[in-house]
């Protein structure tokens, strides 16, 4: 995408790109490089590079060597870290939970925010009242949203175990661990997803649905064959984002039971933290950490192969 | 709508009933925690635990609220907190802005390779990079200052891009027709492009500085002076030296909930805006 000309408009022979042509000093060459949009994105490129792309190249070179915290008594040891992690049961274990809570969560709230979207969208009237309902969990912070399940838990005076009249060891045995974590995640972040597929509902023209009635087509009928099709690309934006954001999981689940019981819960970012912080093992935490990268790369590929291949059968 | 036959009519309305009785169904569901917090924040210690449990009771006061905020901690962690979220919420907008304009509708060496960069960058989970950053952040001497919890949260590449796409979509003959008129490109950036572009700056504003509130692990693990703890992480460390004084815990809890819900009852519908323009934008 090239700029509108400028005022002073060049030669029509020069090239496009302003200084791209001629030579001219060090000095000069970083004037011309500037000339133009440089100085607009400097600042957002130097916090960038610094916090950034700096450790995430650092990162790498800090998995390949056997360092600490402090940066001191580093070695290179080249893939040691890595063949350690994938010895390491600990890593295998919280990587396990990982990916449990994930595959246990992203339905939950597709299914969900999907529903709640469709009823909130349909009601007429107080419509913010809806919103805010749903959505207002999403804004608390994760210690708040901590302190509030850790009490509704709470086994013998929890508000859960009473209303349900029955001692559930909500965060008491790893299985109902794993599943309360879900439980409170879902009413935490469901808003979010919630938002995004009302907004999606919003935007389907509503000529489709009154032609479809005159077709005869029932509530349910058009629902399958109008509602769904038509948020689709959401409901596949929402996958993903939901993925991407399960493999990260990591407030809530120290919060509320620091990953217990007996690491039953604890996701693989919790013994990243572990390592690199606690055990001032920045080398071994960098490799774990370019595991996970790597999965969410896949993720994240994946997603662009199908959105490319939809594209094309559209065509 | 009184054109519709009274069948017909009959038959919406009963639609809607059933439809508004489940919803409320389930919204008093999903607000049953924070009534719950609401009402244990209301009584006194003793009686947090009593069984049977009670929502309503007579005794019921604000001690808890008046210890938490005489405690000094809350007020202080607040203050912290909104040092930090305005900060990397006023740092982000600025240095995004300039930096989407700057790929949108600027020229310059390596425009497109620096711009391909910075979205590969929206794929970086934040995570990841955490333990480098640290030691990095550390070798710049930052840990424990205000400015090593706001500065790696200003790097905010899917931000840029939201602003590129709106930038994109403003005409350029506005910007031709101020060109001629001698206007300079900072200029025309501030005074033409800004403006128009309040309602996504201010999504972006918005979405910053909820994340930025609500962030926890970073401020957690750069700071170790309590005197620089943000709310989220004050409040997590304190649980355990309140011990089992649950008034107290769902007090501050609400306390440290208001603000953004405030902020939401405000702007809610920028946020739902937002959150349609961000997902939009994430495809």
């Amino acid at each position: 995408m090239t700029p509108p000309v400028t005022a002073a408009a060049p030669a029509p022979t020069r090239s496009r790109r302003p200084g791209a042509a001629d030579g001219g000093g060090p000095r000069a060459r970083l004037g011309r490089v500037f000339q133009h949009g440089g100085w607009f994105v400097a600042p957002f490129l130097l916090v960038y590079a610094l916090f950034l792309v700096w450790p995430l190249v650092s990162g790498l070179w800090y998995s390949l060597n056997e360092t600490n915290l402090a940066g001191i008594n580093t070695e290179f040891i080249g893939l040691g870290n890595y063949r350690e992690a994938f010895g390491d049961g600990e890593m295998w274990d919280a990587l396990g939970n990982t990916l449990r809570f994930t595959a246990m969560i992203t339905p939950l709230i597709v299914v969900t925010a999907f529903g709640l979207a469709l009823l909130a969208h349909n009601i007429k009237r107080g419509k913010w009242f809806w919103r805010l309902a749903f959505f207002a969990p999403f804004l608390l912070p994760s210690a708040v949203l901590a302190e509030l399940w850790r009490w509704l838990y709470e086994p013998d005076f929890g508000l859960l175990n009473n209303t349900l009249n029955h001692r559930v060891p909500w965060l008491l045995e790893g299985d109902w661990a794993m599943f309360s974590m879900v439980l409170a995640t879902l009413w935490w972040t469901v808003g979010f997803s919630f938002l995004l597929y009302l907004a999606a509902l919003q935007s389907i023209p509503n000529h489709l649905y009154e032609a479809a009635a005159l077709d005869g087509a029932g509530p349910l009928k058009r629902m399958w064959h109008i509602t769904v099709p038509m948020v689709r690309t959401i409901t596949g934006l929402i996958l993903v984002l939901q993925i991407l954001a399960s493999l990260q999981v990591f407030d809530q689940i120290f919060l509320i039971n620091e990953g217990g019981p007996n690491n039953e819960t604890r996701p693989v970012v919790q013994y990243i933290i572990q390592q690199g912080f606690t055990g001032y093992r920045i080398g071994y935490a960098s490799a774990i950490s370019y595991i996970v990268f790597l999965l969410i790369v896949v993720v994240t590929l994946a997603r662009l192969w199908l959105v490319r291949n939809r594209e094309e059968n559209i065509r | 709508m009184s054109a519709l036959p009274l069948a017909q009519r009959i038959r919406r309305n009963a639609g809607q009933i059933v439809l508004t009785s489940l919803g409320a169904l389930l919204a008093a569901l999903w607000l049953v925690p924070f009534g719950w917090a609401l009402s244990t924040s209301l009584k006194p210690e003793g009686d947090t635990q009593k069984l049977p449990l009670r929502w309503i009771q007579s005794n019921m006061n604000l001690d808890a609220y008046r210890s938490v905020l005489g405690d000094g901690n809350i007020p202080k962690w607040l203050v912290n907190s909104v040092i930090v979220s305005t900060g990397v919420t006023l740092l982000t907008v600025v240095v995004s802005a300039l930096a989407a304009y700057g790929f949108a509708r600027t020229d310059f060496r390596c425009r497109r390779v620096l711009f391909g960069i910075t979205l590969a960058g929206i794929m970086v989970p934040g995570t990841v990079i955490t333990a480098p950053l640290f030691a990095n952040v550390r070798t710049m001497g930052l840990v424990d200052t205000y400015w090593g919890v706001i500065l790696p949260q200003v790097s905010a590449p899917a931000m840029v891009f939201i602003l590129y796409k709106f930038f994109q979509g403003v005409p350029r003959e506005l910007e031709e027709a101020a060109r001629i008129d001698g206007a300079g490109r900072w200029r025309i950036f501030g005074q033409i492009v800004l403006p128009l572009s309040r309602p996504v700056l201010a999504a972006v504003a918005i979405f910053t500085f909820i994340a930025s509130w609500n962030n926890f692990m970073w401020p957690y693990l750069v700071t170790t002076d309590p005197d620089l703890a943000t709310l989220p992480v004050g409040l997590a460390t304190v649980q355990s030296s309140f011990g089992i004084r649950w008034a107290q815990l769902m007090a501050g809890a609400l306390l440290a909930a208001l603000p953004l819900l405030i902020v939401f009852v405000f702007f809610q519908r920028q946020i739902v805006r937002g959150v349609a323009h961000t997902g939009i934008a994430g495809q």
